[in-house]
């Protein structure tokens, strides 16, 4: 456990908690990342512009902390080929299971809800038994 | 006034993964490596996430309008069918490859590079993917 952050992660997620609360309790919407992003321009004219506006949110989010210490570093593992293959993954598959992280995991666990927790637990066993196979036993990485 | 409170939603959603440690695939991939170096950090984020967002969603679900007067939408659909499950795996699979779901990626767009930039790619030409079956039927 040489990385482990117990407290900048608890605070991290209570800054994402209280995005999910702006929200949910301001806008009525659910900040499930995919379904923003993914119904950009698939929405209706008049429900675009939320999503326009949380995705810049986003985007300009690290010029925000850059201003106050420097960025944490990104560091991929993931080769060229690989990276496109687990982005094309990621998308079709939150698309197609209606969430992600934020959905399911944050907003949906949030709400108590069976249906997310049930793809909470199947997206992270998968993601584990992925890691576990690529790094454990095919040795990559 | 809706544009401004989803932008400031947006950054404050951005700044807690960077803050939590979500916008690094190396970190990620650290808890989902429970066999290796377990790096239990993003269970630490998630239980962050729902300690405020139980309360928020336990209000809303009392009002079905929101405090600036907006319906408040959430999902009708309580189905584990094998869309849900499909999906989940899929998704799974990706996230464990990369480290990256979309909130992270989405945010790293600016900072982290050439790789960021095909992982995003990707992932948007994923969910066209999918908005295309829906709309031809094939899903």
């Amino acid at each position: 456990m040489v990385h482990f952050t117990p407290l900048e992660s608890l605070v991290g997620g209570l800054l994402i908690g209280f995005s999910t609360l702006l929200m949910i309790r301001w806008l009525g919407k659910i900040s499930g990342i995919s379904g923003i992003v993914g119904q950009l321009w698939s929405a209706p004219a008049n429900d675009r512009a939320w999503r326009f506006a949380f995705v810049v949110g986003l985007l300009v989010s690290p010029l925000v902390y850059a201003l106050f210490a420097p960025l944490p570093a990104v560091q991929i593992v993931a080769s060229t080929p690989w990276l496109v293959l687990a982005g094309v993954l990621v998308g079709f598959g939150s698309r197609l299971g209606s969430g992600c992280t934020s959905g399911h995991g944050v907003c949906g666990l949030s709400r108590l809800s069976l249906r997310s927790l049930v793809a909470t637990l199947t997206f992270m066993a998968t993601a584990m038994l992925v890691v576990w196979l690529v790094r454990h036993v095919f040795l990559i990485g | 006034m809706i544009v401004l409170i989803a932008l400031l939603a947006g950054i404050i959603f951005g700044l807690g993964l960077i803050v939590g440690g979500m916008t690094n695939p190396a970190k990620v991939l650290a808890f989902l490596d429970i066999m290796g170096d377990w790096d239990p950090s993003l269970a630490f984020v998630m239980l962050g996430a729902i300690a405020v967002g139980f309360f928020a969603f336990r209000a809303a679900a009392r009002k079905p309008v929101s405090l600036l007067g907006v319906p408040v939408q959430l999902p009708g659909t309580r189905l584990i069918d094998r869309k849900l499950l499909l999906g989940a795996v899929l998704f799974g699979a990706g996230w464990g490859i990369a480290g990256f779901c979309p909130g992270p990626a989405v945010t790293s767009v600016f900072t982290g590079g050439v790789a960021v930039w095909l992982f995003v790619a990707s992932m948007l030409a994923g969910m066209a993917l999918h908005t295309l079956g829906v709309r031809r039927g094939w899903l």
